[in-house]
């Protein structure tokens, strides 16, 4: 009888795996804690190519909003109405012109600028990635540390997609320069405001 | 297929001294980037014995982990086929294509599908893969393989990448600038995302527990491709399975700062179910990977995670290319992994190294790279693979070295020889002699001073 490859890999799996070995337990006083978690998120995501507003950030927001209005550009505005049906369809030769997505993150993490988004917030998969440039709000009360504490806030399976988004697109392959705008967004804009806008 | 051994094919590529020497610093140049990043978290060093022992952990249950992922990603309505090889990993892509009259793919990186070699499989078939990583699509353009597995062109000037723009993409002809020629083949490929109605992409991270798994890029490629197209086949190793989906907290912590020096990628994507009318597929591959587990002295290579520190630090790689590896994974972990997969085809490969062990060091997951390298070495001999003049040389050495009075001659012969008639040994007969000038020869050995002055 012939075993299906299936069949045939868990069974030489099992034969030849060595015995069995204990998992670490991840001890997170052991981590690093940061003295000032937000200033730590800033510097990293300023030095991965994003931009960050802090200060008066719901002003800016707004200014952002309007200025990306007035401009006439394909934009799709998440921040409100992410629940969106007319979004969550819409395919990608239709989403090809997107200009801005604006888009709110659940959560940020200090040591590397990341933040989580999921499908929930984004209604479509494709539109953090196939938009020219990407704004995202972030409540400055959900950052943490590390990326130990970032998976126990976030439920990283409750939705069929999610992603931490750590700066724009880029890429270093030409000689090791550093090209901002790879295949995803060309610009990446955080607005670090609380839950009231 | 004859292939060159990397001493020859080593021999080639630093014939161009310029180059050689721009190779070596850029790669270095990222090694010292990846220190410091790493020496901004002080519990680096426990991050490395987490991430060991998790990896330890998931091999010695391996079977249990797969059969719990499959289980949690079918219920997430995802199909899971397995593929005990390479030949099994293409037919079941190519069986996707032809049983849905696909015919625009596009493929994010996947070391996995190099080492099956699919893109060439399915061009047998008519069918063309589009690689979307920029350095894969460089490399891909100009029909070359990858030269390193995070940094594909890492072997090619601007220049070089203008040139094939230029033939390839009508971009203006001595345009060097890195953002004008990165932009235009985003340009180009957008177009191909958008058309493309089958994307590729490989898998990070499997997670057992759930049945998602974790694709990262720094350019946006995988999702691009994977959120555009109605269907997504993700290809995976055995090994890429991790228990649970906290231990990720772990592996995104090292992956990044190992490879490029970067905190994390720009994407870390979670991928649990497919979206609404999309196909997705997992393809689990195993290709010699169960044959590795059961060698005790080399199993552990099982637990990279395909970073490529140990290439960027490894003093032969740089100064060597990618290419002078023959294989899809080269570099020092690559030394030890194609051994397994044709121990007469990469006997050379083990012999590529110092054992000097930065590549240990720099290692995220603790794998004895070093050791394991010595260890095939043996193996290598044993089983017969290795050339006759380095048997015989190895074997006349040993003699000379177990022998004290025949050591002591042959010493005093030598010095002699060196002294009298230095074209003796300063010829090209001389393997020794190659770029190097021989030391002079003392008048005396070390033992015969030491007795004249104690």
């Amino acid at each position: 009888m012939i075993m299906s490859s299936r069949e045939t890999i868990l069974q030489a799996v099992a034969l030849n795996k060595p015995d069995l070995s204990d998992l670490p337990d991840i001890d997170l006083r052991l981590t690093i804690q940061y003295q000032d978690p937000i200033n730590q998120f800033v510097s990293m995501l300023e030095a991965a190519g994003g931009k960050v507003y802090y200060q008066n950030s719901g002003v800016e927001l707004l200014n952002d909003l309007a200025e990306v209005k007035a401009e006439g550009k394909f934009m799709i505005n998440l921040l409100e109405n992410s629940g969106n049906e007319e979004w969550a369809n819409l395919k990608a030769y239709e989403l090809e012109a997107l200009d801005t997505c604006y888009l709110r993150a659940e959560m940020g993490v200090a040591e590397n600028g990341a933040m989580w988004i999921s499908e929930k917030q984004m209604s479509n998969r494709l539109l953090p990635f196939i938009c020219q440039h990407l704004v995202i709000v972030l409540s400055p009360e959900t950052i943490v540390n590390t990326m130990h504490e970032a998976y126990q806030q976030i439920d990283a399976a409750a939705n069929g997609f999610g992603v931490f988004i750590a700066g724009p697109s880029k890429t270093a392959d030409i000689e090791q320069n550093l090209v901002i705008g790879a295949h995803g967004a060309r610009s990446l804009r955080v607005y670090l405001v609380g839950d009231e806008i | 297929m004859s292939l060159k051994n990397h001493a020859d094919a080593a021999q080639e590529f630093i014939r161009d001294e310029a180059r050689t020497d721009w190779h070596d610093e850029t790669l270095w140049f990222v090694r010292h980037k990846r220190d410091k990043a790493v020496n901004t978290l002080p519990e680096w060093e426990i991050l490395r014995d987490w991430a060991s022992r998790i990896k330890n952990h998931t091999l010695s249950n391996l079977d249990y982990y797969l059969r719990s992922f499959e289980e949690k990603a079918a219920s997430n309505g995802i199909i899971v086929h397995w593929a005990s090889d390479a030949e099994d990993h293409n037919r079941i892509i190519h069986k996707i294509i032809a049983d849905n009259k696909i015919e625009h793919i596009v493929k994010s990186k996947s070391m996995l599908t190099e080492e099956c070699h699919l893109n060439e499989y399915l061009q047998n078939k008519g069918i063309k893969i589009l690689d979307t990583d920029l350095g894969e699509y460089i490399v891909q353009l100009r029909k070359e393989p990858p030269s390193h597995i995070v940094l594909p062109a890492i072997h090619l000037k601007r220049q070089d990448v203008s040139e094939t723009f230029h033939e390839h993409l009508n971009t203006e002809k001595g345009n060097y600038d890195p953002q004008y020629l990165a932009g235009s083949a985003r340009h180009h490929l957008r177009e191909r995302f958008i058309e493309s109605d089958l994307a590729i992409t490989g898998v990070n991270f499997a997670i057992a527990e759930s049945g998602s798994f974790v694709v990262c890029t720094n350019e946006g490629n995988a999702d691009m491709g994977a959120h555009s197209a109605g269907i997504h086949i993700a290809c995976m190793g055995i090994e890429k399975l991790i228990p649970k989906t906290e231990h990720l907290g772990v592996f995104l912590r090292l992956l990044a700062r190992s490879a490029t020096g970067q905190p994390i990628t720009t994407y870390s994507s979670h991928f649990n179910k497919p979206r609404p009318g999309q196909q997705m597929h997992i393809v689990i591959v195993d290709n010699g990977r169960s044959r590795q587990l059961g060698r005790a002295d080399f199993r552990n290579s099982l637990k990279c995670i395909r970073c490529a520190a140990c290439f960027n630090t490894c003093p032969v790689y740089r100064r060597s290319g990618g290419h002078s590896y023959h294989s899809t994974v080269a570099g020092p972990i690559g030394s030890i992994l194609n051994p397994n997969l044709d121990m007469k085809a990469n006997s050379d490969l083990p012999f590529a190294s110092t054992l000097c062990g930065s590549c240990s060091n720099v290692c995220p997951v603790k794998i004895d790279i070093h050791e394991q390298l010595w260890k095939w070495r043996q193996v290598i001999v044993a089983e017969g693979y290795v050339d006759k003049g380095k048997k015989a040389g190895m074997q006349g050495m040993a003699w000379v070295l177990s022998n004290p009075r025949v050591y002591r001659i042959s010493g005093k012969i030598g010095r002699w020889v060196m002294r009298i008639f230095p074209f003796m040994v300063n010829n090209r007969l001389n393997v020794w002699y190659k770029q190097r000038e021989m030391p002079k020869a003392p008048e005396k050995s070390f033992r015969d001073w030491f007795k004249e002055n104690k």
